[in-house]
């Protein structure tokens, strides 16, 4: 059993380092400025951001719009990689949920954010109207969060007991992992549960995790806007939250390959596996932003032709041009190259493709607004444009590293890598061989 | 003066409206009875003029005319169940004199920035002549804001009306981005109103009376001011009689002077048109081509001011 109490050891959550310590701290600095930037919002209002009538939706839409589309990496890895039965990415689903969890709590934040009036939120839940797609979203992330929360939950339990018993001399946490495990013994009823829990729970979440990137599209495709007012909306929001969720994971990991060392269970052939899945991810984003602008291209009548002229070659041409290219194509040219799938090189695509995400959210919230079918007449000549303010800024960046607390946080106290399920199959390795070996 | 005077006609027709509005749903049964008895009425009884679903104009003797107060059941969510209020807009007469947007900021307290109601410099391509054309809240029969409201903070009413409840409205501002007309503004910050605006207790019925932190602000179409027997403050303040107001199942609308047109002639003969119809959102607000204009389009121009709808009071 030594290489049992090895992998325990070397799975074990670990106290921060130095270096973690910085990490938590300048998060929670950041956390603190965006919480007093809110409070200036909630005692003067919107006003204190650069939203106003014509661009009346801004940064913390867009935001809540990226932290949706991370969130679907955690039914992307788990579930469906899960269910096709791709055992090599046993060690990435713990990541993949973690960051799914942040990712849908912080959305749910940002929403809030954005309202005139926060305090009113219960009004959603006592005169809710079916027929508004804000109401179909509200249940869509609610349940959503829950289900990615007991996907979270229920593979922990093994571990949970195995940390328990790991950490038998502080008693403290040993008794709260204790509680955590539910009485975890492992015997064959609970293992039957067990499988059977998780298993349903995988298949629950891809329709549910569909749902929410297709009904936060139609947030936005509803209305009559160009720009917005597509039918393509749906899918294109679901491929696109598939390149940023895996972003976002090859990013986590490569971290968290560091901080805890994790280099004999998060390998090369993960990175380049993860690397070669995020070729075939941004491609078929690709085919769909074509399909998004090329048709009204094409067609180019009035409205979308301002639009599209302001993306192409007008104000928003740079970021639009830079988040295609250094977000969508670039990091495919560079993954289909062997070394560009080493861990280092994956890791810098990665951040390209969360960065290229988040404006790329940005782009599809903000530039639409500006281009209503009348004139924009009658507003003062700053009400032409947005940009964020300084304290949108600091709220928008807040809730990213909001975002990035809870998951360093939760892997204070989580495995990284699933335990029970590391073991389990180095078990069926090692049988395996012995049974070679007897024939 | 003129003003007075015409307010005085004014008053009477929308009198003369309601008072025929009730006839009308308290069944022809009233009308009929006078109708057959027209002969024997007495000459010396005081008459009233009223209008029949036809458009003829009847007289009839003021005993047999029952006034019938449903104050009472005036409920600002539900409005008047047997009403459908319209506005025709004639652009051939719009000169952007702006006296309607005044009235407007004035009477419903606008403090912001952004008026509820725009007149847009307007031109089509570049070989059309401009026109000016006042737009605000379109009161659409198959309304996209109320639609997307998650809380039903926006609503429409059985008069046709849309309003926002801004006690109930949560800010999310998923109504300003379905409404492809532009028309509703949001209070950034807390509005600066005069103390008369929050005088009253509140009803959604009367928007910006008073306008709240956080919520959305539109045209109301003005029940506040129909209730009282008179016209929305844009149709009485403009000069040049661009506004006309009524009831559709009257068939009658009627302008700032006073004048009373049969609604589906009017639209029918100058060729009207909504805005956007293509949308399907069937707004309650028809506009009449600016053909044979009464003034040239450059009058207007003296006017313009692209980046100001709500004028400051500089000297307090
Ligand atoms: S801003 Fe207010 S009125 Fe408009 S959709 Fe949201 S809750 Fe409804």
């Amino acid at each position: 059993m030594k290489d049992y109490d090895k992998i325990v050891q070397d799975l074990a959550p670990k106290k921060f380092g130095f270096w973690g310590k910085i990490w938590v701290t300048l998060l929670c600095v950041i956390a603190a400025f965006a919480m007093y930037a809110y409070y200036q919002q909630l005692s003067q209002g919107l006003v204190i951001t650069h939203m106003r009538d014509y661009s009346l939706w801004g940064v913390y839409i867009s935001n809540f719009v990226f932290f949706v589309a991370i969130s679907l990496v955690g039914s992307l890895v788990t579930a469906i990689l899960r269910l096709s039965g791709a055992n090599w990415a046993t060690p990435l689903t713990r990541i993949s949920e973690v960051i799914a969890v942040a990712a849908i709590v912080m959305a749910g934040l940002t929403i809030i954010i954005d309202m005139g009036r926060p305090e009113r939120f219960y009004n959603l839940f006592i005169h809710g109207r079916l027929q508004s797609p804000i109401i179909w979203d509200v249940l869509v992330i609610t349940t959503y969060l829950f289900i990615s929360l007991l996907l979270l939950f229920f593979p922990l339990l093994p571990d949970f007991s195995i940390l328990k018993k790991y950490f038998k001399d502080k008693p403290k946490l040993s008794n709260w992992y204790n509680r955590l495990s539910l009485k975890w013994k492992g015997d064959d009823r609970q293992v039957k549960i067990y499988n059977k829990s998780i298993y349903t729970l995988s298949v629950l979440i891809i329709p549910v995790a569909f749902g929410i990137h297709t009904v936060t599209a139609w947030l936005f495709a509803t209305t009559y806007r160009p720009g917005w007012d597509s039918s393509n909306f749906g899918p294109y929001f679901i491929a696109g939250a598939f390149v940023a969720g895996a972003g976002a994971v090859v990013s986590v990991m490569f971290v968290l390959r560091k901080a805890y060392h994790l280099e004999d269970y998060i390998t090369d052939f993960h990175f380049d596996k993860m690397g070669k899945l995020l070729v075939l991810l941004c491609l078929v984003y690709l085919y769909f932003n074509v399909n998004e602008y090329l048709v009204p291209a094409y067609k180019t009548t009035e409205e979308e032709a301002d639009h599209l002229k302001e993306l192409f070659v007008g104000d928003y041409a740079p970021m639009f041009w830079i988040v295609i290219v250094f977000g969508l194509i670039v990091p495919v040219i560079a993954l289909l190259f062997k070394k560009g799938r080493k861990p280092l090189p994956v890791f810098i695509i990665g951040l390209f493709v969360v960065v290229g995400a988040w404006w790329k959210r940005y782009l599809i919230v903000t530039p639409t607004l500006l281009h209503p079918f009348l004139p924009v007449e009658g507003v003062p000549k700053e009400w032409h444009h947005y940009f964020p303010t300084g304290l949108e800024w600091t709220i928008t960046i807040g809730t990213l590293s909001g975002a990035l607390l809870i998951i360093t946080l939760l892997f204070r106290y989580l495995p990284v890598i699933p335990i029970h399920e590391t073991i389990e199959e180095l078990e069926a390795k090692h049988q395996l061989k012995a049974q070679k070996n007897e024939k | 003066m003129k003003d007075s005077n015409n307010q005085e006609q004014r008053r009477e027709f929308i009198r003369k409206g309601f008072k025929f509005g009730l006839v009308a749903t308290a069944g022809g049964v009233l009308l009929t009875k006078y109708l057959s008895t027209s002969a024997s009425a007495s000459e010396s009884e005081e008459m009233v003029e009223l209008m029949t679903t036809e458009g003829d104009l009847v007289k009839v003797p003021k005993s047999e005319l029952q006034e019938h107060h449903n104050a009472s059941a005036y409920n600002p969510r539900e409005g008047f169940a047997d009403k459908k209020f319209v506005m025709v807009v004639d652009l051939a007469k719009c000169k952007n004199a702006r006296k309607c947007q005044e009235a407007c900021n004035k009477g419903h307290y606008i403090t912001g920035e952004n008026a509820w109601l725009k007149i847009y410099k307007m031109q089509e391509s570049k070989e059309t002549s401009p026109y000016w054309m006042p737009t605000q809240c379109q009161h659409c029969d198959k309304p996209p804001c109320v639609k997307v409201c998650p809380v039903d903070a926006t609503f429409k009413r059985r008069d046709g009306i849309v309003l926002i409840d801004n006690e109930r409205c949560i800010g999310c501002r998923f109504c300003m981005a379905a409404c492809p007309y532009s028309v509703r503004v949001f209070n950034w910050e807390e509005p600066k109103q005069e103390e008369q605006a929050s005088a009253e207790p509140y009803t959604p019925d009367f928007c910006g009376k008073p306008s709240v932190k956080g919520t959305v602000d539109k045209c109301d179409f003005c029940p506040h001011q129909t209730i009282k027997g008179e016209m929305p403050f844009c149709v009485k303040a403009c000069p040049n009689d661009v506004f006309a107001f009524g009831d559709m199942y009257e068939d009658a609308v009627t302008n700032g002077s006073g004048t009373t047109f049969k609604l589906s002639e009017l639209l029918k003969e100058r060729g009207a048109h909504r805005l956007m119809e293509s949308l399907g959102t069937e707004p309650s607000v028809y506009y009449l081509p600016p053909v044979d204009r009464t003034d040239d389009f450059e009058v207007g121009l003296e006017n313009y001011t692209p980046y100001e709808s709500v004028k400051k009071d500089t000297e307090l």
